[in-house]
């Protein structure tokens, strides 16, 4: 083993301060606990913020309501974006890595001030993007593509939260050393600390690519630079705007192997392989941003077919790893647990009834049949032009993003209210049903946008009506369907968000407080999982044939939906 | 745990299972098919984008656009040209170039094509980025300002084909359409 020399750190500050947890007998420091809290509550608040945007959004895209009139639906539109896919998911990730860094490695966090400021220039940030999008004069969609162009602040806002959230990775970076140094964890970090770290190499490439396009495009909004290449602007900032959900998923892969192994004590099969598929993340995942390019003008066939195939679906593997290795954890855990009669016996004895297990397996399912197989099919070189910019396109990432990313971290914050608010979970029965709730509604906005996209249906548009336009086009009748159905979907998801904002604020304001001694846990930890650890060598006696059987059915799913696919392409009219 | 430093320190020794091996090598080689099945699609395919593109000043771009319209103007029986709702119909030679036009917010003119000919399809911006999207048939791509990009495309059925924008233009993105007739 390495030695460190322990002299340059130096000791702990003084107002260090720890306190142990009861449910897991962990230490706890104090500033990391402050910052894990107001991390989390940024998150919630921007949740709710884009949340709602987000059902105006659907409810403006049912054709028989059509909410908001055509210029608020755009600016609205915007604000969703904004405040669902940056600000709600990456203020929680940084409390994600707070959390991987201090929690789970017994740990203080490195630099706390560092971590205020980088907290304070990103709620600036969010709320002045808010601000500036709610003026009216920045309805340039998220993706703010030019020559459209938008308020000056606008592209500020966004930088001020980008460095901020790069000072947050840093702060977790620092706080992995101060680890090391200090010696509060024995061999390598865990597993669910090493997904967060390539996370976090992953958010610098994502914050930095943010920077390198957002910086030109401001100084041009002020009129300093004449013009910005639409086709250059497009690479870069796909290089902040798909990155960004490679963050996701890494992070919240990290929380599927945390709550399983906190719910009901699951060990990963092999270290070395679910390291592996985080490892392959970090080395091709950031090639992504090229599928935003498939159909644009410039492009060589070569560069596309390299950098959209992940340079040979090599991170799609790790994805594929990470299909077995967590259910396949979920289930040789269970088994020891005793729940070992037949193939699903682990499965349908676990607890469904806790929030945390029940959203963090829907998400892994969702995530795996609906966000992933349709992302290798929008991100083939050639498949991709049968959607490109239609609404399978939001389809897709509502699966990867809301169902998969948020519906992880919701299930994670059933166990970070306990554990970091010392509060229990209020109303525990209407938070046994949320996950289901929401889970739903995202599977039906997922899958009947992109039957929508199918049609034809064009995304960011308000009205598939068409009417007043100067040439007519009346969409398939299914499309229509399709879009109200979303809306019906919308609903139902907004009543699972609005209940998990409420349950959150509740739970923090006035649950059961635990910091008694006595408290117990309405949902409880694994027990004994530790001691269960250790005997038992996964690689000797696996024994996960309910696994097997729902991953064949995948992996039979996406052969299937893959060849679909190639024959609709193949009846197309014909072009080179 | 997951949540735990790995039991065994020296976890990168442990044997990997039979089970998740064999899943890595499936999971390889179905991304070595999907991989080299993008290749092969351009051999055996008749739908892969074109690559050909061209700068060009969005100015000049449109007033090819409008020569070419002038030129291949389509007309009635009576010699008067024929538009749909104010907008040129044109009808291009088949084999030759067809130039189409994304503006705010319109995709001009109308085409006229004839099925089972290929036309070399031009598509750019005078303005703004437009997505030019062909239904029902459902072919999308990007078109950007300052970018020509020269598609072949050979229509293999008959009708009214509208053109429709998918890339948000502004206020009046949802009026965006166009239209492309294809005749015997």
């Amino acid at each position: 083993m390495t030695t460190i020399d322990h002299g340059p750190i130096g000791l702990p500050a003084a107002n260090v301060s720890y306190r142990t947890c009861p449910f897991t007998g962990r230490r706890i420091e104090r500033n990391a606990e402050l910052l894990i809290r107001a991390n989390a509550v940024a998150a919630v608040v921007f949740l709710a913020v884009g949340g709602l945007f987000g059902l105006l959004v659907a409810l403006t895209r049912w054709p028989a309501v059509q909410l908001l009139p055509a210029e608020w639906f755009y600016l609205v539109l915007t604000g969703h974006g904004a405040n669902v896919l940056l600000f709600w998911i990456i203020f929680f990730e940084i409390a994600v890595l707070y959390f991987a860094a201090t929690f789970l490695l017994n740990c203080r966090l490195a630099t706390p001030r560092f971590a205020w400021l980088a907290f304070a220039l990103m709620v600036v940030g969010g709320v002045l993007a808010n601000y500036v999008v709610l003026q009216g004069d920045s309805t340039v969609m998220f993706t703010s593509y030019p020559p459209m162009m938008a308020d000056p602040l606008f592209y500020l806002s966004l930088i001020l939260f980008a460095v901020g959230a790069l000072i947050g990775v840093m702060v977790f970076f620092g706080t992995l050393v101060v680890a090391r140094a200090e010696g509060t964890y024995e061999g390598s970090v865990p597993l669910v600390t090493f997904g967060a770290v390539t996370a976090a190499i992953i958010a610098v490439f994502t914050l930095a690519s943010g920077a390198i396009i957002l910086i030109p495009t401001w100084l041009w909004s002020m009129g300093l630079i004449a013009g910005i290449d639409s086709l250059m602007y497009k690479l870069v900032w796909w290089g902040m705007g798909h990155s960004s959900q490679q963050i996701n998923v890494a992070a919240h892969i990290a929380i599927w192997y945390a709550i399983a192994a906190m719910v009901v004590g699951a060990k990963p099969l092999s270290e070395k392989v679910s390291r592996f598929a985080f490892l392959m993340y970090v080395l091709f995942l950031q090639l992504a941003s090229a599928h935003h390019l498939l159909a644009e003008p410039g492009m060589s066939s070569t560069w596309k077919i390299v950098n959209t195939s992940y340079m040979m679906y090599l991170a799609v593997m790790g994805s594929m790893l990470h299909g077995l290795t967590v259910p396949g954890a979920i289930e040789a855990a269970q088994r020891r647990n005793g729940f070992d009669r037949g193939y699903f016996d682990w499965l349908t004895k676990a607890p469904w009834g806790n929030p945390a297990f029940a959203g963090m397996f829907m998400s892994l399912v969702m995530f795996g049949f609906i966000g992933g197989i349709s992302g290798v099919i929008l991100g083939t070189e050639q498949l991709n032009v049968l959607m490109h910019n239609t609404i399978y396109v939001p389809g897709h990432f509502h699966g990867t993003v809301v169902a998969g990313t948020t519906l992880a971290f919701m299930a994670m914050t059933y166990l970070v209210i306990p554990i970091i608010f010392q509060r229990d979970i209020i109303w525990p029965r209407l938070a046994r049903w949320q996950p289901y709730l929401f889970g739903l509604g995202v599977a039906g906005i997922s899958l009947f946008m992109m039957g929508a996209g199918t049609l034809g249906v064009p995304r960011r548009h308000w009205d598939i009506s068409l009417i007043d336009s100067i040439i007519p086009y009346e969409f398939a009748s299914g499309a229509y369907l399709m879009m109200g159905l979303n809306g019906l979907s919308a609903i139902v998801a907004a009543a699972g968000g609005l209940l998990y904002v409420v349950l959150v604020v509740a739970s923090v304001v006035a649950g059961p407080r635990l910091d008694r001694p006595g408290a117990t846990l309405t949902f409880p930890l694994h027990k004994g999982g530790a001691e269960a650890v250790s005997h038992y060598g996964s690689a000797g006696t696996l024994k996960i044939p309910g696994t097997i059987i729902l991953v064949a059915i995948f992996f039979g799913a996406f052969i299937l939906y893959y060849f679909i696919n190639w024959k609709y392409l193949s009846a197309l009219w014909l072009f080179n | 745990m997951a949540i735990d430093p790995p039991s065994n320190r020296l976890w990168w020794k442990e044997p990997i299972h039979r089970i998740e091996l064999g899943w890595i090598i499936i999971a390889f080689l179905w991304g070595l098919f999907m991989f080299f099945f993008m290749i092969a699609w351009h051999f055996i395919g008749n739908q892969n984008l074109s690559t050909e593109s061209y700068r060009v000043l969005p100015e000049q771009y449109q007033e090819r656009v409008e020569l070419f319209a002038e030129e291949h103007q389509l007309l009635d029986a009576s010699g008067e040209p024929v538009d749909v709702d104010g907008v040129p119909v044109v009808s291009p030679p088949p084999g030759e170039d067809a130039y189409l036009l994304g503006r705010l917010w319109e995709w001009w003119p109308v085409l006229e094509l004839k099925k089972g000919e290929a036309y070399r399809l031009h598509l750019s911006s005078a303005d703004w980025q437009h997505g030019f999207s062909l239904q029902p048939v459902n072919i999308n791509i990007s078109v950007h300002p300052g970018y020509e990009q020269i598609i072949t495309l050979t229509p293999t059925e008959t009708g009214e084909f509208g053109i429709v924008c998918n890339e948000f233009c502004g206020i009046g993105h949802h009026t965006m359409t166009g239209l492309i007739r294809v005749v015997e």
